[in-house]
């Protein structure tokens, strides 16, 4: 007997069909981009949300974390703007070029696009969709294709999002903030995608920080496409500090050339679920890439870190460091796969991540995965989960230090092994800030 | 009144019992050294008095200046005066060993209710113990006794007991592991601290209780003393 088989959607699933159905005349681009979109959401409905029994997806059940889908957030008014600028002061300090985008929107009179450097030019996505750029629709979802479902919804619903383009041999002097603010005055569903095309021999630092203004259930989908040229050099760093009720799912797909150096960074201390993913591919010898992040998460809060690094040529470096500090009922989720392809010899991977768990109830979760082709290679992962030392912890303490501010020192140094890897020291500086206001603020 | 006074002291470590009922008094500026041999209790007796949290006092009390210790967090008890240079100095990755001697020193003060102490005050007396002790400054810069030699770590012991000043000076095995020169800097670095000239937030002076099973380490401070 043969029984069509025909799943149940969700309630959420269901409002991401109304919400396309009803939006996708409106969304930005011309019939080659909505064809995308169709596609991308075919993709997306034949398969559903992600839930714990697709491997990928095991720790962080879409299914069940997305009760409902949130509706398209509008286009900000002044009074969204206005909290956005708010919320828009950190990282002053880094006199970094600000690009801000308010519920997913581009707000050119908030961003700093004064005397841009000669070869650099910073664009609204939505409005190259519109235009019909065909150069821009030949790269979207084409640097590293991948059939994840999270980026298939982004592509679906693309709104707004940055288009940066750094010529050949353009070394930029100052690092370029992407500001992404929830602002509106009701919970929304935001999908921004970014293309940057950094040339050969280029060098520009890139951050990109995703804020709420207040504790609000956002549902955040936020794609970046990235292309390294050959013997570029390309620092990343993407803060996730949204309200303490946001579901934040973001996807990097980068590209690195042969001879560059790309050092990414995850730095999470914000909203209650979190995805990030990373897609990178190695697409040139001679690569030297560092892969690092830290999470410090309390309450309920869920991070999950999946990150697939791609050898697929020879001589390749490659260094992964995450670490978490996880207090009260947090959950760090960490699946890192390291893939040396059958020609990728001589690559040099190496994998670590740390958890530290600072209450019983926390729970780290590290999923570490060699998939090696080659045969002379250097691959190697470890992963740690425990508590403070107790020993260090008395050696501090008798030399007069109480308790608390022992912990936090260790936990400081801690993290700081991981933010040494961003070359940047003023951000460096200021993120060890954000950790230590993180510390203060523990009870 | 004696600095310090151990009376009948029962400790007991996961059920074993350690110590049965010492006495112990060291007097202000005075100078002793306990010797034994191993596994007689040497060491316990250093952790109970810095308040190590393993160790179960069991009976009898410590009193320091007259107050009982024992129901102080270790870190009260330093406040109070109380310093254990370790026998084997831990090491702390990603705290530099200036941010830890000047946590250390202003939490003291804190606690004292003494005002901080400044930057530029704080790298004047650094400046000045670490040359006396041959501790080179690249070394404050890096991690706390990170890749520091067996030597190393224990002049930076004592170069973390003359910045915070102590009263009581514990020193567990400080000797083990030094060379003849190394035993000579680290005891001339302690012997100073007891001279009468040497800056003290207290105006008692400073006592030594030396834990060792070295008698070479005990004619440094006798020839210093008399």
């Amino acid at each position: 007997m043969n029984v069509e088989v025909r799943p149940i959607k969700t309630a959420a699933e269901t409002a991401l069909a109304t919400n396309f159905a009803m939006a996708k005349r409106a969304l930005p681009g011309a019939p080659a981009v909505a064809a995308l979109r169709e596609d991308a959401f075919r993709r997306f409905e034949s398969e559903g949300l992600p839930h714990r029994r697709v491997e990928e997806w095991k720790y962080t059940d879409l299914r069940a974390l997305m009760r409902d889908a949130k509706p398209l957030a509008g286009v900000p008014d002044a009074a969204a703007k206005a909290r956005a600028k708010q919320a828009m002061d950190m990282l002053a300090a880094i006199e970094a070029r600000a690009i801000v985008f308010v519920d997913g929107a581009f707000v050119p009179e908030l961003s700093d696009l004064a005397d841009l450097e000669a070869g650099l030019t910073i664009g609204s996505m939505a409005q190259r969709l519109a235009s019909d750029d065909q150069q821009l629709v030949a790269h979207l979802g084409k640097l590293v294709p991948t059939d994840d479902v999270a980026v298939a919804l982004n592509t679906a619903f693309m709104g707004d999002g940055a288009v940066i383009h750094v010529a050949e041999g353009v070394a930029l002097a100052r690092p370029i903030h992407l500001i992404f603010v929830n602002a509106g005055k009701e919970p929304a569903s935001i999908f921004v995608r970014s293309l940057v095309v950094i040339e050969k021999g280029a060098r520009a630092m890139l951050v990109e920080s995703h804020v709420g203004a207040n504790v609000r259930e956002d549902q955040v989908n936020a794609a970046l496409e990235l292309k390294v040229g050959d013997s570029a050099h390309v620092d990343h760093v993407k803060i996730t500090g949204q309200g303490a009720g946001a579901l934040h799912v973001s996807s990097l797909m980068a590209t690195i050339g042969a001879h560059a150096r790309f050092n990414a960074f995850l730095f999470t201390t914000g909203a209650a679920v979190v995805r990030n993913q990373l897609f990178v591919r190695f697409a040139g010898e001679g690569i030297i890439a560092g892969i690092r992040g830290a999470s410090l998460l309390k309450g309920r809060q869920h991070t999950d870190t999946t990150l697939i690094a791609d050898h697929a040529v020879p001589d390749c470096t490659s260094r992964e460091v995450f670490k978490s500090v996880l207090d009260d009922e947090s959950r760090a989720v960490f699946q890192g796969k390291i893939i040396v392809r059958r020609h990728a010899q001589k690559t040099d991977a190496r994998m670590a991540t740390h958890a530290l768990l600072l209450s019983d109830a926390a729970e780290a979760d590290n999923k570490p995965e060699l998939e090696i082709f080659a045969d002379d290679v250097q691959c190697g992962h470890g992963a740690t989960s425990g508590d403070l030392d107790e020993d260090l912890l008395f050696y501090l303490k008798a030399r007069g230090i109480p308790a608390k501010e022992a912990e936090a020192l260790l936990i400081q140094a801690f993290v700081g092994e991981a933010v040494e890897g961003i070359e940047h020291a003023g951000l460096r500086d200021a993120l060890m800030d954000q950790v230590v206001d993180w510390l203060a603020a523990r009870t | 009144m004696h600095l310090l006074e151990v009376k009948n002291l029962h400790v007991e470590v996961d059920g074993k019992k350690i110590l049965n009922g010492l006495e112990l008094s060291i007097g202000r500026g005075s100078v002793h050294a306990i010797m034994g041999p191993n596994g007689s209790g040497k060491s316990t007796l250093a952790h109970v008095l810095a308040g190590k949290a393993d160790y179960v006092v069991t009976e009898g009390e410590v009193l320091l200046d007259g107050e009982d210790i024992l129901a102080l967090a270790p870190d009260e008890r330093a406040a109070k005066g109380l310093f254990l240079a370790f026998q084997y100095p831990l090491e702390i990755p990603g705290v530099a060993t200036m941010t830890f001697l000047r946590t250390a020193l202003n939490a003291q003060r804190k606690t004292r209710g003494e005002p901080e102490l400044l930057v530029p005050e704080f790298m004047k007396r650094v400046n000045e113990v670490s040359g006396k002790l041959g501790i080179d400054k690249d070394m404050l810069r890096r991690g706390v006794n990170v890749g520091f030699s067996g030597g190393e770590k224990k002049r930076n012991e004592i170069l973390q007991m003359a910045l915070l000043e102590p009263r009581l000076c514990v020193l567990d095995e400080t000797d083990s592991g030094l060379d003849i020169d190394a035993l000579k800097v680290v005891s001339e670095g302690v012997n100073r601290l007891r001279s009468p000239t040497a800056p003290s937030w207290s105006s008692r002076t400073t006592s030594a209780c030396s834990i060792t099973s070295c008698r070479t380490w005990c004619t440094f401070f006798r020839r210093a003393a008399s």
